[in-house]
């Protein structure tokens, strides 16, 4: 096992360096882990309640959703400074950046609202009406849809980013949370969380394709929440976070069936890669960790202390 | 792509003119005359319950735009002294769904009416056992748990802490005598008993002598784990934490309780939940207010998956596979088949954190551990449902 580690670990180290960083919900900082070391080197201050977190395309800007502090906050991510706050309506908890690298989509959980926000005028361009509660965010790769997917309306609302107007709203299982487009851009996969299953939807039609639902072992089904998920190098898989079960999830994503369980921390949430997609990190919100897993083992190999409940997890590569 | 939007928008919209859905809803406060209590320090809203719904209403409303689906709510008070069968049949005549707070007597009455046969009646206000066993009807169900899923739960915390030397000091109202009632049956299902058991029979005013009397009334109870408070009415109990003659916790209805919501709860979503309540509102959500949101949420949630407003489709619905309701206590919850109980966690609380939340860990059932909590379907005597 430790062999197995360090010969990952140094496979990294030539080919890619990198960071993760880490939102802490209820500390109120970031923490950055070196994707080499699997330690945290750095933890900055945020404003209140940090959740979402993304970087600009050439990652010289850090976006992060301060919802307490209703504001989106832009840090130096060289040097940990809050450069400027956005205005992103009340309560941000998520966000996507859209291709043009400057319009924010973000989800303002208490106002049913998704608001978009041009970051270089920072200006609010829009807010769209949407269901109660919305979280999940995400944009088409050709960048002409948005998703919001709203929690208790149990819904994926579809937004045609030139009119920034609702064109389709799709229903799915209990409290949906999180959201993905496939890199060519032909399917939309949506988390439900209460109702345990992944929705995955046509983009072209909307209609939906197929449903996934997991089985732990040993974990009783109500307990098995899907939430925060990430696509492996190529589209060819899909590592899903379940929750309160402490197991990620890894899904075929040509078949639609669940390969693997892979046991990690708390309560686990959301998730990014390194730079290679060899490792990916997941954030354990009640254990207060990051779980490090070798995706190609699909095996944790390490658990990383950070603060309080963290929440979001953003790469940037540092070589 | 921008063909493409105009042509699904233009369908969508074509079909949905056809398949508009309007669902009506009533809402019906009995007054129920409360006893005074030694402390006006928490007096109870004028519209708990009611906020509620409200707040459930327009939880409704906001999916319903997306489907074309409407959703009105009628509100109908009945003061004391006057006949709530009366308000009853008029507001059954205009529509099939009811949700009540009201006495259990006036629920069974109201569900007996010829008007409310077919009808989809929901208990957000009585956690009275016998509506959910032998008294039980097939057209009312209980989003507000009953007392024996609440005195189960605590039952779980006093086997896993091991706290087995248990005393209780029960009230006189009938609220009191029920939950205390409720109690002894949760401590005989799970393999404890009571070593000692007072009934509080002061009148005099706590709130000046309770460092002199409580300890005098509590010490013969001699040695214990822990002392239970059957004080329903939350008269006397809060006078009893801290003024105990031996230093142990107080549990049951004051100190460590088991509820169905609390302002504490902030887990699971509930933090947006209690926001979206105290922002209209202007107050915490109470476990009244929590079970009449659950009822019109319920509702809700069947109009969205069926497109219908037949009572008999959304009656199946509910009680089939299908149903679950995201209900921010961390599972989904659903309805039990044999007597229309909503199946949910309960929360163990003190008034500044949670606690645990039941079923505890190791407590396991064959079907849903969420049934470990009251009346599961061997020991309910409801028929109505077969």
């Amino acid at each position: 096992m430790i062999r197995t580690t360090l010969a990952a670990l140094l496979l990294t180290t030539t080919a890619h360096a990198g960071e993760i960083w880490v939102t802490n919900e209820k500390d109120d900082t970031v923490s950055v882990i070196s994707t080499e070391t699997l330690e945290v080197i750095k933890t900055y201050e945020t404003g209140e309640r940090p959740r979402g977190i993304t970087f600009s395309k050439d990652f010289s800007l850090l976006y992060i959703c301060a919802s307490d502090s209703n504001a989106v906050q832009v840090m130096d991510p060289n040097s940990g400074e809050i450069l400027h706050d956005l205005p992103s309506g009340e309560d941000p908890e998520q966000f996507v950046l859209h291709p043009d690298d400057r319009h924010l989509y973000i989800a303002n959980e208490d106002d049913a609202i998704t608001t978009v926000v041009d970051t270089e005028t920072r200006k609010v361009v829009a807010q769209i009406d949407v269901g109660i509660e919305p979280e999940g965010m995400a944009v088409s790769p050709d960048g002409k849809i948005a998703i919001t997917t709203s929690e208790t309306t149990n819904m994926a609302h579809w937004i045609d980013t030139e009119t920034q107007e609702l064109f389709a709203n799709t229903l799915v299982d209990s409290r949906p949370r999180h959201a993905e487009f496939l890199r060519d851009g032909s399917e939309m996969w949506v988390s439900s969380e209460i109702g345990g299953t992944l929705t995955i939807f046509d983009t072209a039609t909307q209609a939906e394709k197929a449903k996934i639902s997991f089985e732990v072992q040993g974990v009783h089904p109500d307990r098995v929440q899907p939430v925060g998920f990430e696509f492996t190098d190529g589209d060819t898989h899909a590592f899903v976070a379940l929750g309160p079960s402490n197991h990620v999830a890894v899904v075929n994503a040509e078949t639609y069936e669940v390969e693997d369980y892979i046991l990690v921390g708390r309560r686990v949430w959301h998730m990014d890669f390194n730079e290679d997609r060899s490792l990916l990190f997941t954030t354990n919100g009640v254990s207060g960790d990051v779980t490090v897993i070798d995706v190609a083992k699909r095996e944790a190999i390490k658990s990383i202390k950070v603060g309080r409940f963290p929440w979001g997890a953003a790469f940037r590569p540092t070589n | 792509m921008h063909r493409l939007v105009a042509v699904v928008f233009a369908l969508c919209c074509a079909m949905s003119t056809a398949a508009e859905v309007t669902l009506n809803t009533n809402y019906l406060h009995v007054e129920i005359p409360l006893p005074p209590t030694l402390s006006n320090l928490d007096p109870i809203p004028d519209n708990i319950g009611l906020a509620g719904v409200l707040t459930g209403l327009k939880d409704n409303q906001t999916t319903g735009r997306f489907l074309d689906q409407k959703y009105e709510l009628t509100e109908t008070y009945v003061p004391g002294g006057e006949d709530p069968l009366v308000a009853a049949k008029a507001l059954l005549a205009t529509s099939p769904y009811l949700i009540l707070n009201a006495p259990a007597e006036v629920q069974m009455a109201i569900a007996d009416l010829p008007e409310a046969q077919g009808a989809l009646i929901f208990n957000t206000s009585s956690g009275n056992i016998s509506l959910r066993d032998g008294e039980c009807r097939n057209n009312l169900f209980h989003t507000l748990p009953s007392d024996a899923m609440r005195t189960d739960a605590l039952a779980q915390v006093f086997v896993k802490k091991r706290w087995t030397d248990l005393v209780m000091i029960t009230g006189t109202h009938p609220q009191d005598v029920a939950y205390a009632q409720a109690m002894r049956q949760s401590l005989t299902k799970f393999g404890l008993d009571l070593a000692g058991e007072k009934e509080w029979a002061f009148d005099a005013d706590m709130r000046r002598n309770a460092s002199q009397e409580v300890p005098l009334f509590t010490q013969d109870f001699g040695d214990y784990d822990a002392m239970i408070l059957a004080d329903e009415l939350h008269d006397f109990g809060r006078y009893v934490l801290y003024n105990t003659w031996e230093a142990r916790p107080v549990t049951g209805s004051e100190g460590l309780s088991a509820v169905t919501w609390s302002p504490v709860i902030e887990q699971w979503g509930a933090a947006q939940l209690q926001s979206r309540f105290e922002k209209a509102h202007e107050r915490p959500m109470t476990s009244q207010d929590y079970a009449a949101w659950a009822a019109m949420r319920t509702l809700g949630e069947v109009v969205t998956r069926t497109n219908t407003v037949d009572p008999t489709t959304l009656r199946d619905y509910i009680l089939s596979d299908a149903f679950e309701l995201a209900g921010f206590k961390g599972r989904p919850l659903t309805y039990r088949t044999w007597n229309g109980q909503l199946r949910q966690p309960i929360a163990i609380v003190h008034p500044r954190a949670l606690v645990a939340q039941a079923p505890l860990d190791g407590f396991l059932h064959q079907v849903n551990e969420l049934d470990s909590l009251g009346l599961d379907q061997p020991e309910s005597t409801c028929e109505a449902f077969q």
